[in-house]
């Protein structure tokens, strides 16, 4: 049997030593009443004929398609040395570091990880990774509420509607009381948001860039949140982070964010990676893995999982979370990314990444009866209102080899003309320019 | 070792910058720019290279060392499953694309493998459906309790709490705890739950049990049957968490056996890798009674053959995830099923029940057993004998580090005394298993000699003894 070392002889041995006559007394506490009735499974097949029906498989995926879709999650180049770091199985088949000793590789790049990310984001303090960017804002929402001991959420209505989903899923047993902010246009609501707050509130929940990729300043309503004893939380873009206003200027207590966008691959919607950070005076809410820094029997400096009175297996029903396994292999990959990158590289992708999309800007909107949503600043994402369904137009770009972008009238009442596009650096001018045309085409009917 | 910071260079330039055609700072503007570069290193790619290569190196792991680490089903990783979740087929997809007018067509693949891992892991628990979306074992657990809130709530039933065995996960009462409800602890007897102190707590406000069966002591629950008529009879409902599935692969179906609802670890049972503490993934399976409430979005086969996205269930606990779940961990799943097939899958569990017997039987005469009689896939052992000679579990633990063995999982659960929890996996070989006695038998003579010694370990590890107090109290969570 594949993977299966032991001979006949040797089961023949152990099963002697144990006291028994045959393989099936292994089973003796299983009550026949309890034992499986079918096993209904195929034979077992080769390496090579599991490994090619896969392939087969994958190549029922196109990935030849000039994508324009974002939504929160970017096809950003990705460096191979990342990839080949986190293939050392030294990494790789490990588990969650328990035996500091034998496991200071990990402890010491997720100890790393949680520098790199506090200071991409500009907080004091990093977890070792919660699920994704949904669950971190979970999470997070989760902190505010013990923290604060109120019921009261407020969310800005371009939070990722996919996140929003997310929140009043998790929420759904849990009495608290979840204010959706609405917005119109993508334009900014900082009036209403700023209006909704009061002494009930647990938290404030806003994304930077926003849903349609919109930049704004909250350093005012986090002003205004710290008066009101809120707490403030921000989803970010965290490559867009390295040349944004950071929560940390804003003033945020608690910044989170989706990792995917730092060297992973989009793999059809995961393992992606959930960033937590938060100010100091948050840290013992905070979930999940922490490792920090100590010193061994002779005074070296290591590193161990520490702040473990937190968590599950010591509190039980009373942890800050759940949260067992997370995504370390992942954290590390966005680590090994950032370093490979550096600051600079992280700024110039970002750059060329808004470059684009604002070159992107300007040739769509030259096509008659497609406009920007807004006027306000954006990144590397925009929102076009346009003369037809935005639904309806990517099913026939897409026929064409490229997707345009993402259907706002998918999550938002009103938008079925409006259309959500991102370039990465993948993108080329050309890219553009031949979409332009399409579009044109199509706008005027040929 | 020096951090990957202490290796910046001021001016230090790496290859992955990316031109631009304009002064594009010019963009966004300068109240909402950051004002000062974020302070992260700057380093040559072989620097990164060879900083994550050396601390690798600091590492114990399955292609390295033997891993009994109880309850995590530290099994060997095949190759060629990595290789399989490699292929750009599958990794440059978009998780909205299938969402897109028209291009569910180019998804087609990765959607089978859902689809068919969600068939595959019906027959392999006896369940009626799954959901893949939770990505790790927890998550599962969140799901499940969800799932049972829902049910509850559907029928009008006015439900509390939930029964978890003190034998359960550590992660169980958690879990209940944020689905919203009460903790009922039961005290477990002789190892296994005892249908009379379920009797004690069980009324009209019991929503369920979580049960882990074979549970964390590695016994079967014999009174499965007795404890299922109980909980279903108040209409509760049985949740399985299957940390401990590699056990009865084959052997006894979860959904037959009367569970409700089952969560399973991808990264346990079925070899996908562990990744230093995830990614994993925790599909939860359910019965028809459940089946309404699985989160959405859910894969369709239509009678064209075509896969798609369907969303429209009323009755759907709604996102608890943005997408599928970790798609990169269940292909790995998938090809390990595929791969090992029905016979492939029945020899997992009787090898795994095999090993643990065996080293059970083998270390008896030198480690108290508190449980000593036929277990599943793991066993607890206890260092009280030891402790009174002042070596504790933990120091057992560390001088098997310097053995070159990953140690057992210590002081879980928490019900047994200095407690070491001892699963050997079915991956591994005899003379491994062999090697490992000797070596921890070795540790144990040397307890009556020279227990001081074994309290100085690990002395060959990068590190000695780390402080764990120190770490706590300094708070040095990042540089």
């Amino acid at each position: 049997m594949p993977y299966i070392p032991h001979t006949p002889d040797q089961q023949r041995q152990m099963l002697e030593v144990i006291g028994l006559g045959a393989m099936d007394e292994l089973f003796q506490d299983v009550p026949g009443s309890l034992r499986a009735t079918s096993f209904d499974l195929p034979p077992g097949k080769s390496e090579m004929e599991v490994f090619s029906f896969i392939r087969q498989l994958s190549w029922r995926n196109s990935t030849g398609l000039k994508s324009f879709l974002g939504a929160g999650f970017y096809d950003h180049y990705i460096p191979a040395a990342a990839p080949a770091i986190v293939s050392r199985s030294e990494f790789y088949t490990a588990y969650t570091p328990y035996q500091a000793e034998a496991s200071q590789g990990s402890l010491q790049a997720l100890f790393e990880y949680q520098s790199a990310m506090c200071r991409l984001l500009d907080m004091e303090y990093s977890n070792a990774s919660v699920y994704d960017g949904g669950t971190a804002i979970y999470e997070a929402m989760m902190m505010a509420v013990r923290h604060t001991r109120r019921r009261k959420i407020i969310i800005s209505g371009d939070l990722s509607p996919i996140y929003q989903h997310m929140l009043k899923c998790y929420t759904k047993n849990l009495r608290l009381e979840l204010i959706i902010i609405d917005q119109s246009s993508g334009l900014p609501v900082m009036d209403s948001l700023t209006s909704a707050l009061d002494h009930d509130c647990a938290a404030l929940i806003v994304q930077n860039p926003n849903f349609f990729g919109n930049i704004y300043d909250y350093a005012p309503i986090f002003a205004r949140c710290r008066d009101l004893s809120i707490v403030s939380i921000i989803s970010v873009y965290p490559l867009l982070q390295s040349i944004l206003k950071t929560p940390g200027q804003m003033g945020a207590d608690i910044a989170v964010a989706e990792g995917q966008c730092l060297g992973l691959p989009l793999n059809f919607g995961g393992p992606y990676l959930g960033i937590m950070t938060c100010a100091g005076h948050l840290i013992r809410q905070m979930p999940g893995r922490i490792v920090g820094k100590t010193r061994d029997s002779e005074g070296k400096e290591g590193y161990v999982l520490t702040l473990q009175a937190r968590e599950q297996h010591i509190r039980r029903e009373k942890a800050t979370s759940n949260i067992c396994s997370n995504q370390s292999l992942c954290a590390l990959q966005a680590l090994a990314y950032v370093c490979l990158a550096g600051p600079e590289g992280l700024q110039s992708t970002a750059r060329k990444c808004v470059e684009l999309a604002h070159y992107a800007a300007e040739k769509l909107t030259a096509v008659e009866g497609v406009a920007l949503l807004n006027h306000a600043p954006f990144g590397n994402e925009f929102a076009l209102s346009l003369p037809m369904n935005a639904y309806e137009l990517i099913g026939e770009l897409v026929q064409k080899g490229f997707v345009p972008g993402f259907p706002l009238g998918r999550y938002y009442q009103g938008m079925d003309n409006c259309l959500l596009m991102a370039c990465t650096e993948k993108i080329t001018r050309q890219d553009i320019g031949v979409l332009a045309e399409l579009i044109r085409g199509m706008v005027r009917g040929d | 070792m020096k951090t990957i910071f202490d290796h910046s260079v001021p001016g230090r330039v790496s290859p992955h910058q990316q031109k631009t055609e304009t002064d594009s700072d010019g963009y966004i503007p300068k109240e909402l720019g950051r004002s000062t570069t974020p302070d992260l290193p700057r380093v040559g790619e072989l620097d990164v290279v060879r900083h994550f290569t050396r601390l690798s190196r600091l590492n114990f792991g399955v292609d390295s060392n033997f891993y009994p680490l109880g309850s995590c089903t530290m099994k060997y990783n095949p190759k060629f499953m990595e290789q399989a979740a490699a292929l750009h087929g599958f990794t440059d997809l978009h998780p909205l694309l299938p969402q897109l007018k028209g291009a569910g067509l180019y998804t087609q693949g990765a959607l089978q493998v859902i689809y068919e891992l969600e068939d595959l892991l019906c027959r392999i628990t006896g369940m009626d459906a799954y959901t893949l979306q939770p990505m790790a074992g927890a998550h599962g657990e969140l799901t499940g309790a969800m799932l049972m809130a829902a049910y509850h709530k559907n029928k009008g039933n006015d439900k509390t709490a939930l029964i978890v065995p003190d034998s359960a996960h550590g992660t169980n009462p958690s879990s209940a705890a944020i689905a919203g409800y009460d903790v009922l602890t039961v005290k477990s007897r002789d190892g296994i739950i005892d249908p009379a102190a379920i009797r004690e707590v069980l009324d009209r406000r019991v929503a369920g049990i979580m049960m882990t069966c074979p549970n964390t002591l590695g016994l079967f629950e014999t009174h499965l049957s007795e404890i299922v008529d109980l909980i279903h009879s108040v209409d509760g409902l049985l949740y399985y968490d299957g940390a401990n599935l590699n056990a009865i692969l084959g052997r006894m179906l979860p959904g037959e056996a009367g569970f409700d609802v089952v969560h399973l670890n991808l990264h346990k049972t079925f070899g996908t890798p562990h990744g230093s503490g995830g990614p994993g993934s925790g599909p939860v399976g359910v019965n028809k009674k459940l089946e309404p409430f699985l989160p959405v979005s859910r894969v369709v086969r239509l009678e064209d053959g075509q896969f798609f996205l369907k969303y429209d269930y009323p009755d759907s606990i709604g996102y608890i995830a943005p997408f599928y779940g970790n798609f990169g961990v269940m292909l790995k799943a998938y090809a390990y099923i595929l791969r090992l097939g029905r016979e492939g899958l029945l020899r997992v569990s009787e090898n795994a029940v095999l090993s643990a017997n065996y080293l059970r039987k083998r270390l008896e005469d030198h480690l108290h057993i508190p449980y000593n009689r036929m277990c599943m896939h793991e066993f607890v052992a206890s260092a009280v004998r030891q402790a009174r000679k002042g070596v504790r579990a933990v120091d057992i633990a560390k001088a098997l580090l310097d053995k070159g063995h990953y140690a057992p999982t210590v002081y879980f659960p928490l019900i047994v005394k200095e407690c070491l929890m001892i699963e050997p996996t079915e991956t591994e070989s005899k003379e491994t298993l062999d090697t490992f006695i000797d070596d921890l038998v070795d540790i144990l003579v040397r307890v009556e000699s020279d227990p001081e010694e074994i309290r100085r370990s690990p002395r060959s590890t990068p590190v000695s003894r780390l402080d764990e107090v120190l770490a706590a109290r300094s708070m040095q969570l990042c540089t």
